[in-house]
């Protein structure tokens, strides 16, 4: 034991100070494919007839793109011929309305609705976190765990996880919720006191593309709990959570808007 | 519909129901061992496969039995093959007679779907039904109590629900009831196509993403006849061996949090994560996703300078493995920790890291080897204890070969092409695809009918070793519990699927 905590002090910190400052380890990770509608040919559907999830459809004669159903599978911008879907690393897609995950051509200047201010105050500064994993591919755990490593050091923002729902401010849930699922999820969030958020983690989640066409996978949280926050991304990185968290508190931007990523 | 699908991967021998049994117990008497058993409706035509390796042969047996959905259990005599009857039987609309554990796995009670998902009707039911706790031995003395832990537990980890039957410390009986995250994905296959696919296969378990892909397009490339260039082969080991690194390294990081050394879990973790983030400038995915396709890669990777790129983190694997092997209170809480004896683990179907440490010397890597294996030198570490520390030892071990893997593969790197081009064909293949996975074996088998898939079978590591774990828990104590579970390195996702 003394020589592990010697080997702690000489190791020193290897905590990122991100978002202050510092890097947010994500260098090359892809995010979600940014449209360029001006170099879209009209007549051809190629992004969407490789996109395996449906996120992206074409209506009539114009195409739709719904990031709740992406799975950064970047097949579109393999297939786009004139590469008007260009791989970014948009992967801060944390929204407060899940309407803002669908591309629009003008994006309204609402500023999105806020938190009621109530809650907002009564949480700005810490969080505590009750997780549930709804039929996950355990990817969006590895990424929720890996905030507890040194570096994301989720701790340092006043965030925790508590193992019960009596002490949780947010219901954190990832998966499409199957069905055997669906019970204990609803008996979680009754266990938790008001007030009380929900943050829907990685695209499963959220629309619960790609397992939705089964027997037993659901159809994400849409219509089963309000919602506070969307983090569509299979799965999303650990920086895209912390900042989907801090937008929850008010403490981060919304990036996107209409479907659109905004630096 | 031939009947010499899977060729030539493996011998295929017809079985009728009435000589099951002893043919069977013949292959066992030969040293050969049950891999996976799965069904399959062919039209109207019930097919059931049992997979074996046979010792020394690097081609698989495959027992077929054509034309039966009522078949007598071999659960007795092969007891890991329980799971996988059982299975069959409450998805696939075929029935075992005398099956020794005639309880519900996958449907939980309380659940049911009206047609069977993996039945020989094309629709099936959706599954439907309320929470109901399962029903557990009865264990009558005035001291035991029961403990029921999950579905929800704490932390950030999956979805399991156990129960404990304890008197003070003493575990008297554990019993895991998993499948929450049951997702239906053999089912979600059905009709894809083929080259379409690999994103569902990276999804069924999110830290096998490669191994899963790579078993599934070798499955296909089998079907097709499709030959890989070698840098493809090559690279395809790299990712391989790259997702073993980050998930040994959680494996350290969360076995030093149950031994409570908070600094070394807090390296190993942190370990972890540097393998992730080099996953994501190598890649663009930390997760090493969207690149395994059918033929190849669907693009290449600068990974001509991984060995230098890795050296540091080599020396402080090295420096941080050497530590916990030298730190007494950690080995204390592991040595003679859950022990698995070679036999059950053999009965059972233990695999991976968790069979090598109970003294069963098999890795798919070097006994059938699949994408560059072959070409590359690396040693198969083996243990004979069965206990936690065995099992973490093979584990280090692994971990040091991964990264001569690494280097060796990026080292023959050459520049050429990363995918071979094919045509779709028409009428009906069948192929195998394997990978030895961080947690053990992983098998797609696929049947394909004019370009669209219409059976694929996923068998997961964890799913074996789900089975054996309960094992090392009866009669032990709650204070090692954590300890072993850990020690064994378990997903559900996989298992659940």
């Amino acid at each position: 034991m003394p020589f592990w905590t010697w080997a702690g002090i000489k190791a020193g910190r290897a905590s990122t100070q991100w978002p202050a400052r510092g890097p947010d380890g994500q260098e090359g990770v892809l995010g979600m494919p940014r449209w360029q509608p001006e170099a879209c040919q009209n007549d051809c559907q190629r992004c969407a007839e490789s996109c395996p999830t449906q996120a992206i459809q074409r209506r009539g004669e114009n195409i739709v793109i719904d990031y709740a159903r992406c799975i950064v599978c970047q097949s579109c911008v393999e297939s786009c011929p004139e590469g008007a879907l260009q791989s970014s690393g948009d992967w801060a897609f944390a929204v407060r309305r899940r309407e803002d995950l669908q591309w629009q051509a003008a994006v309204e200047s609402e500023d999105g609705r806020m938190l009621q201010q109530k809650i907002a105050q009564s949480l700005r500064r810490s969080l505590h976190i009750k997780h549930v994993d709804a039929g996950s591919c355990n990817g969006c755990e590895s990424e929720i765990a890996a905030l507890d490593n040194p570096f994301y050091n989720l701790h340092r923002l006043g965030i925790f996880f508590t193992p019960s729902p009596r002490f949780a401010d947010l219901l954190l849930v990832t998966g499409p919720v199957t069905t055997t699922m669906r019970d204990p999820l609803l008996a979680t969030w009754e266990a938790m006191p008001e007030p009380r958020l929900v943050l829907a983690v990685g695209t499963c989640a959220v629309s619960g593309a790609p397992m939705d066409a089964g027997y037993a996978g659901g159809t994400g949280l849409d219509g089963l709990l309000p919602v506070d926050v969307w983090l569509p991304g299979c799965p999303p990185n650990p920086a895209a959570l912390i900042h989907a968290l801090l937008l929850l508190l008010a403490r981060q931007p919304q990036r996107v808007q209409g479907g659109r990523y905004v630096d | 519909m031939s009947p010499a699908l899977f060729a030539p991967a493996a011998e295929i021998r017809q079985v009728e129901p009435a000589a099951l049994e002893t043919t069977a117990q013949d292959c066992l008497t030969q040293g050969m061992r049950f891999l996976c058993a799965w069904h399959d409706w062919e039209d109207d035509l019930c097919v059931l496969r049992y997979l074996l390796s046979r010792p020394g042969n690097r081609q698989f047996l495959l027992l077929e039995l054509r034309g039966h959905r009522q078949l007598p259990s071999l659960a007795r005599s092969v007891p890991l093959l329980g799971w996988y009857e059982r299975e069959m039987q409450e998805l696939g609309g075929v029935t075992f007679t005398d099956h020794p554990e005639p309880y519900p796995l996958v449907i939980h009670e309380g659940y049911r779907i009206d047609s069977p998902p993996l039945g020989p009707e094309a629709e099936s039911g959706q599954m439907h039904g309320a929470y109901a706790p399962p029903t557990m031995p009865e264990l009558r003395n005035d001291q035991v109590q029961d403990l029921y832990w999950g579905p929800v537990r704490a932390d950030f980890v999956e979805t399991g629900e156990f129960h404990f039957s304890y008197i003070g410390e003493a575990i008297l009986h554990y019993h895991p009831r998993l499948f929450y995250k049951h997702r239906g994905l053999e089912k979600r296959f059905v009709g894809l196509r083929p080259e379409q696919a690999v994103f569902l296969a990276e999804r069924v378990s999110g830290v096998g993403s490669v191994c899963h892909a790579l078993a599934y397009c070798q499955a296909v490339e089998a079907a097709w006849g499709i030959e890989v260039p070698t840098r493809a082969q090559l690279l395809r080991v790299i990712l391989a061996e790259l997702e073993r690194l980050y998930n040994h390294f959680h494996y350290f990081g969360l076995l030093a949090k149950t031994t409570t050394l908070k600094v070394a879990s807090a390296e190993g973790l942190l370990l972890e994560e540097r393998v992730k983030q080099l996953n994501g400038r190598l890649s663009g995915s930390r997760f090493l996703r969207s690149l395994l396709c059918v033929g190849g890669l669907r693009r290449d990777i600068a990974a001509e300078h991984l060995g230098r790129e890795l050296e540091p983190l080599i020396y402080e694997a090295d420096a941080y493995l050497q530590a916990l092997h030298s730190t007494a209170s950690h080995l204390d809480r592991l040595m003679g920790t859950g022990v698995l004896p070679r036999q059950a683990a053999f009965d059972q179907g233990a695999t991976g890291p968790v069979a090598r440490a109970s003294g069963l010397d098999r890795d798919l890597r070097r006994d059938h080897p699949y994408a560059a294996y072959g070409k590359l030198r690396f040693n198969v570490p083996v243990r004979e204890k069965g206990d936690a520390m065995a099992r973490a030892e093979v584990r280090a071990e692994s971990l040091r070969e991964a990264f001569a893997l690494i280097v060796q593969a990026a080292g023959r790197l050459k520049a050429g092409p990363i995918r071979t081009e094919f045509t779709v064909p028409v009428g009906e293949q069948a192929g195998l695809g394997w990978t030895e996975s961080p947690r053990g074996s992983l098998l797609y088998a696929v049947r394909i009918r004019d370009g669209r898939l219409q059976r694929v079978k996923i068998k997961s590591p964890s799913f074996s070793n789900w089975r054996v774990f309960p094992l090392t828990v009866h009669d032990t104590n709650m204070m090692d519990y954590a300890i072993n579970e850990a020690s064994f390195g378990l997903t559900i996702a996989g298992c659940d699927r």
